[in-house]
């Protein structure tokens, strides 16, 4: 009883912290519908309105990027799973081996890498490979995607390999002790289990693409200007309007994702359960 | 797990010469390469190797290229730099190792000012995060299973869209006619708006805001496996719910304190977007200094050095961060 005083005073620093970070969010989706181009005052007479969204699906520069960004955000996520799942894999399953300690090192440290540097130094070496061997011709949507994996991929590395470490290996060892070839035990046993990991770290790979604009800068050339990037330049003449329905129509978005995939997994977790107890009654 | 002997290919069937190519086809070729796979190193080396020689290409490699760079000294080419050796004749190579970026970074105000600036406002953010995450952490880790995953999914919900748009809506907020201004002059707390954009005040905001879930997890999956028994040991035995705090769930928070705010503080000090938008013109941070050496002067080299002093600067905290995160995972098991 007399810790709840305590609890209070941090039930109370939690709610004001949301409101922190809700309130921006918030006025930012009012003020989309707003009809002054003055994005602050509030044009009380004829708003609220859609007219910033009608502007905003009329305007081809930002709806090019958008589709450009989706793709590389795509492929990033794709290629920042397959990577980082192997790279999960390798650093908890297989034991020690010569280099692990820098593999490790090299998939946490784009974690907290300030982004300049790394946009910077990947920028480099594509024009030091350019001149040592052609490669890459023109800095474009492949020169972005290899760089938005390259930090990506770290991400998925961690969320694979909390998952595989919270699995003891025993299945594993099993099936390999029943004849079962490594690819197969992989394929039947290893990915079934750490399929959310995955699931996950595919829609991190993939926000974290969607939503760079520092290292993309650096590293891509004129005819591929991503989505963040046409933002970044808008925003920094400061506030535009069409600039809030985007924001909004993005909330919206992860919102629906976010609460469809957090019901979905309730939904398996009580089969799971579900199962489990059936198993039990089974075996009695 | 262990080696057992390999099938013997049927040998018998072809025979002669023949047998040795079979032998061999058996042992590398495609029928039965999970076999080989499972029986010798090979494959386990390709599934390292594939993530490995991309982070070595694409990570590693990249730093070796900017810390050459940085000695290199600049020319109007493409690409603008002078290479750092030179073969002169068959057998003599010319090294020029140029110092002068190192040097030109100690001795111009702007590159100092500049790092100790980054350095005190990724400070100053990191420890307002930290106070204001803390309670936050604490409140979700105190509350019952159910609301707890609710409380997680509203902390990690802003952190799934933009970024740059969230940077963004605090330009509304904080304008001379924004919002914040706005309502306090409606209450009449003020008579005229306070500047808040382009001063410190505005960045430190952005850099709280746009980095509080880092913050707030470490900390949360740190007090969530406390044992709250021996908060309610120390109040029977007569210890003040501060004293109990202070001794007890603080000593024992230090491991997810140190990781939310490395977390915080390294990207922090080279942050190139909030300041950019928020910040003022005047005090530029580290990573504005960097890009505008880069695309604005074109000054390959010296943005190289301004990197690689970066990076010195930030190793000893990332290095903390990667034995902090080993230990972590370590520990999952």
């Amino acid at each position: 009883m007399r810790l709840k005083g305590r609890h209070w005073f941090s039930k109370t620093g939690l709610w004001l912290g949301l409101a922190f970070l809700y309130v921006p969010i918030i006025s930012m989706i009012v003020f989309s519908f707003n009809n002054s181009r003055l994005v602050t005052v509030w044009d009380a007479a004829n708003s609220p309105t859609l007219k910033w969204y009608g502007e905003l699906f009329a305007n081809d520069q930002i709806m090019g990027a958008a589709w450009l960004s989706i793709r590389i955000a795509a492929m990033t996520a794709t290629g920042a799973v397959i990577l980082g799942t192997l790279a999960g894999l390798v650093l908890v399953r297989f034991g020690p081996f010569r280099g692990r300690a820098l593999l490790s090192g090299m998939t946490t440290a784009p974690l907290v890498m300030p982004e300049v540097i790394t946009g910077l130094s990947l920028l480099l070496l594509f024009v030091a490979l350019q001149q040592l061997i052609g490669w890459p011709q023109s800095r474009d949507v492949t020169t972005i995607t290899i760089a938005h994996i390259t930090f990506s991929m770290a991400y998925v590395t961690i969320v694979v390999q909390s998952r595989l470490a919270g699995f003891d290996n025993s299945l594993e060892e099993a099936a390999l002790d029943l004849g079962a070839k490594p690819g197969k035990v992989f394929f039947r046993i290893t990915l079934p289990l750490i399929v959310p990991a995955i699931l996950s770290g595919w829609l991190l790979a993939f926000t974290l693409s969607w939503d760079d604009v520092v290292v993309s800068q650096f590293v891509a050339g004129p005819g591929s200007t991503t989505l963040p990037m046409v933002i970044f330049s808008k925003v920094r003449l400061g506030v535009s309007p069409d600039v809030n329905a985007l924001a909004t129509i993005m909330v919206l978005i992860v919102a629906t994702g976010v609460v469809v995939s957090a019901i979905w997994m309730r939904r398996q977790e009580r089969r799971r359960a579900r199962e489990m107890q059936m198993a039990v009654a089974a075996n009695k | 797990m262990a080696r057992r002997p390999l099938p013997q290919p049927p040998v018998r069937l072809v025979g002669g010469r023949l047998g040795l190519w079979w032998q061999l086809f058996f042992r590398f070729g495609p029928p039965r390469w999970t076999l080989y796979m499972r029986h010798n190193w090979a494959g386990k080396r390709l599934v390292i190797a594939v993530p490995y020689v991309w982070l070595l290409l694409f990570f590693l490699i990249p730093f070796i290229i900017v810390f050459k760079i940085s000695f290199s000294e600049v020319r109007l080419a493409m690409p603008p730099y002078a290479p750092l050796w030179e073969w002169v004749s068959e057998r003599a190579v010319d090294v020029r190792l140029n110092f002068g970026n190192y040097l030109f970074l100690l001795t111009d105000d702007l590159y100092v000012s500049a790092y100790l600036y980054s350095l005190k406002v990724a400070a100053i953010s990191t420890l307002f995060c930290l106070l204001i995450a803390y309670p936050m952490a604490y409140g979700i880790a105190r509350s019952s299973p159910a609301t707890r995953n609710l409380y997680l999914m509203l902390i990690i919900l802003p952190f799934w869209t933009s970024f740059l748009l969230r940077v963004y809506a605090w330009i509304g907020l904080l304008q001379n006619n924004g919002v914040i201004n706005k309502v306090l002059m409606a209450i009449g707390i003020i008579d005229e708006p306070i500047t808040m954009m382009q001063t410190d005040f505005a960045v430190f905001i952005g850099i709280v805001y746009s980095y509080l879930p880092f913050m707030i997890l470490p900390l949360y999956s740190n007090l969530e496996k406390h044992d709250f028994t021996l908060l309610e040991a120390a109040a029977d035995l007569g210890a003040s719910p501060i004293k109990s705090f202070l001794r007890i769930t603080l000593p024992l928070s230090v491991p997810g304190i140190v990781a939310g705010s490395l977390l915080v503080f390294i990207p922090a000090v080279g942050e190139y977007v909030i300041p950019s938008l928020l910040g003022s013109t005047d005090q530029l941070m580290i990573g504005r200094v960097l890009s505008d050496e880069f695309f604005a002067n074109r000054d390959w080299p010296v943005a190289s050095a301004v990197a690689i002093a970066m990076l010195l600067l930030l190793m000893v905290p990332i290095m903390i961060f990667q034995r902090y995160q080993a230990r972590e995972l370590a520990g999952a098991k």
